[in-house]
């Protein structure tokens, strides 16, 4: 076994920056902060509609990350999207009758949900629901409104002929 | 293990009725050699008679199409893997060219056995291993690498690595090829002293008659896949027979022809073109 | 007309003998995986040899993709306007798809020859039968601890690679071309999940194990001579890069 040592060293320099190199991508490209997820309180909201949200979407306030989408789910009861958001430990001060929203960043960025904090002295615990929310705005349907209502206005005669 | 069927003095090795064939053509027909316990057996023969190719049958490193290759009364051809290498641990292998582990040192290639097959502390090894390259007269050279060493010293590492985990039967491969005058005299020194000393049966294949005549106790001949002739290296020397003669006085010309079979030479020079 | 269908049909089933060696091959490679773990040392120097030996070149490979990346990803992207997703474009190209495939690539180039012509050298100067006559299983002692250095070394390779060439699209894309670091970076990490990393990091340990299965093979089987030697490397060479390529395509459409 001729210089072993350096072997050694040199394979646990290696190894070592291996596992920083991976270490990096998944913290530091990613929108996983690690221990997250496990801590925090859970709010569930029901949506019309979510649009592009997926798990692991941020939820904010005021553009401040307070935690995570969890799942997102079809619930049959109330034929709504059923959607968990795990909230940060921290932030136990979001007034119950919070509303929920899902937006868009940017024009072509990712969804996240935004919460707009309400008025109420009791606060969001483990299992809450919120009770007000609307849902994402999808581009297709916004476009097709608009141009019905476009062709509405450019053509009232047509509309008012029997 | 198995009971013990050859006698004391008796044949060790035993080839019977050996056909081995590659690519089409017959290398052994019918060859039938007997290796007796504690001499030195010399296999002799032209090259390309497959001298190299009976140690890889008696080895098990190959098998036989037809025939028996008998070691210590186990057939070796059907031997699994393990008992193969339970019986193979009880010989040892001069390579032709030493085949040393090129990475390791000649320290750890001597010691490579002893750390594969047993779980002996690094103070019981050294001794040992120093022991065995005194035997060749390499214990100055224990940290050199293979690729520092001249041919007929990584030879006599090899034999070193051959006899450390004390084998009955010792094998040498060309044992002499490309080595000068002196490196020869030491291994043809060494090849009767590990025989004699250690008690081991040994089998040298060469094409070197002066040297095997000094080394070996029976000879064999093999040419065309089968044994020619047999006996003591004087006895050979005695026989009237063209083939045996041609080998051991190196003629150029006789049973072994110079030319490699052609057509008419005058036909192919003047008759081919048309 | 006859010919041409003999020499199919031979040629076919040329290949699927090939095939099956391989296969077997790996099998018992893989059979003999837990065993060979015991002996971690041996691994270690060859992890060593795959690994760190072939770092310089991964990284520098890693900076220069990265760095096409950035450039050509920037001049692509302002044409939509969207400039601010190089971030992602680069993250996501390097990870799911660039870091893996270039890394095998190179290792294939790197280490693969390096292994195949060591294996076949051992092979050509008898030291793999002499092992076999010092009772040594040569498969054991000497092709698996190659094999499992190589599986071992390759996904933290491509990690590497991808972390440098991130850094290496950031150089451009943020400090010669002016896009803003900010939106860089959180571009990257609102698009990005674990599950992309994780499918790059999926890649990269089947083309180790493809890229080190089939250097060892070739080796191991080399004709003992130095033709059959360089043949081995060659053929090292070419069978892991169309593998690796084929493997790819087959990956990235089971996990898109």
């Amino acid at each position: 076994m001729r210089a072993t040592r350096a072997i050694e060293l040199g394979t646990g320099l290696f190894v070592l920056l291996g596992f920083a190199a991976l270490f990096f991508l998944i913290t530091q490209i990613t929108s996983r902060q690690v221990g997250f997820g496990e801590t925090g309180y859970r709010v569930s909201a029901w949506f019309e509609q979510v649009g592009g949200l997926k798990p692991g979407a941020p939820v904010s306030m005021s553009g401040v990350t307070i935690g995570r989408v969890e799942s997102i789910g079809y619930d049959f009861a109330e034929y709504k999207a059923h959607v968990v958001l795990r909230i940060d430990r921290k932030f136990d001060r979001i007034p119950d009758d919070s509303d929920a929203a899902i937006f868009t960043a940017g024009l072509l960025g990712g969804q996240y949900v935004g919460i707009g904090p309400g008025g109420s002295e009791t606060y969001f615990k483990d299992g809450d629901r919120i009770e007000f929310t609307q849902s994402a705005v999808v581009l297709e349907n916004l476009i097709s409104k608009f141009l019905f209502s476009k062709a509405a206005e450019q053509t009232p005669t047509d509309q008012e002929a029997p | 293990m198995q009971s013990e069927t050859s006698p004391a003095v008796g044949s060790l090795v035993r080839l019977r009725g050996v056909r081995y064939v590659i690519g089409g053509r017959a290398i052994f027909d019918g060859l039938d050699v007997d290796i007796r316990r504690g001499e030195v057996t010399a296999v002799m023969g032209p090259s390309g008679t497959g001298k190299t190719t009976m140690l890889r049958l008696i080895t098990g490193l190959v098998t036989a199409e037809r025939g028996e290759v008998l070691v210590d009364g186990e057939e070796v051809s059907r031997l699994g893997r393990s008992d193969l290498y339970r019986l193979r641990r009880r010989m040892g292998m001069l390579f032709q060219n030493g085949a040393l582990l090129t990475d390791l040192s000649v320290y750890e290639n001597v010691a490579f056995p002893l750390r594969e097959h047993t779980r002996l502390p690094e103070r019981l090894i050294r001794p040992i291993v120093l022991a065995k390259l005194h035997a060749v007269g390499l214990r100055g050279a224990e940290s050199l690498l293979p690729a520092e060493l001249s041919g007929g010293m990584g030879r006599r590492v090899a034999l070193a690595r051959a006899i450390v985990m004390d084998p009955e039967i010792l094998i040498y491969d060309e044992p002499f090829v490309g080595l000068d005058p002196i490196s020869m005299g030491v291994v043809v020194r060494l090849i009767r002293e590990l025989n004699d000393t250690l008690g081991l049966t040994s089998i040298v294949v060469s094409h070197d008659v002066h040297e095997i005549a000094a080394v070996a106790d029976r000879a064999y001949l093999l040419s065309g896949g089968k044994v020619v002739a047999t006996g003591s290296p004087s006895e050979l020397n005695a026989l009237d027979s063209a083939e045996v003669r041609q080998f051991m006085q190196g003629l150029p010309d006789g049973p072994v022809p110079f030319h490699y079979p052609a057509p008419d030479y005058a036909a192919q020079l003047f008759g081919a073109r048309r | 007309m006859r010919q041409i269908a003999r020499e199919l049909r031979q040629s076919l089933s040329g290949s699927l003998v090939r095939i099956g060696k391989y296969s077997l091959f790996v099998g018992r490679l893989l059979s003999e995986t837990p065993r060979a773990l015991l002996r971690f040392r041996l691994v270690v120097e060859q992890v060593y040899n795959a690994g760190a030996l072939s770092l310089v070149i991964i990284m520098l490979s890693g900076l220069f993709v990265g760095m096409v990346l950035g450039l050509q990803g920037y001049d692509l992207l302002q044409r939509f306007g969207s400039e601010e997703s190089l971030g992602t474009a680069a993250a996501l190209g390097l990870v799911k798809e660039l870091g893996p495939v270039v890394t095998a690539l190179l290792f294939a180039g790197r280490a693969g020859t390096a292994l195949a012509s060591e294996l076949g050298l051992m092979r050509a100067t008898d030291q793999i039968a002499a092992l076999e006559m010092m009772a040594v299983d040569p498969v054991r002692r000497v092709v698996m601890p190659r094999f499992l250095g190589s599986v071992i070394a390759m996904p933290l390779l491509a990690a590497i690679f991808s972390m440098i060439g991130i850094f290496g699209a950031q150089l451009v894309g943020v400090q010669l071309m002016g896009v803003d670091p900010g939106q860089f970076w959180s571009q990257m990490k609102g698009a990005v999940e674990v599950a992309d990393v994780m499918e790059g990091v999926i890649k990269s340990c089947v083309f180790g194990v493809a890229c080190g299965a089939i250097a060892v093979y070739e080796g191991f089987h080399a004709i003992p001579t130095a033709e059959g030697v360089g043949r081995a490397t060659t053929r090292t060479v070419v069978t892991s890069s169309v593998v690796v390529l084929l493997l790819d395509y087959m990956l990235t459409a089971v996990m898109l």
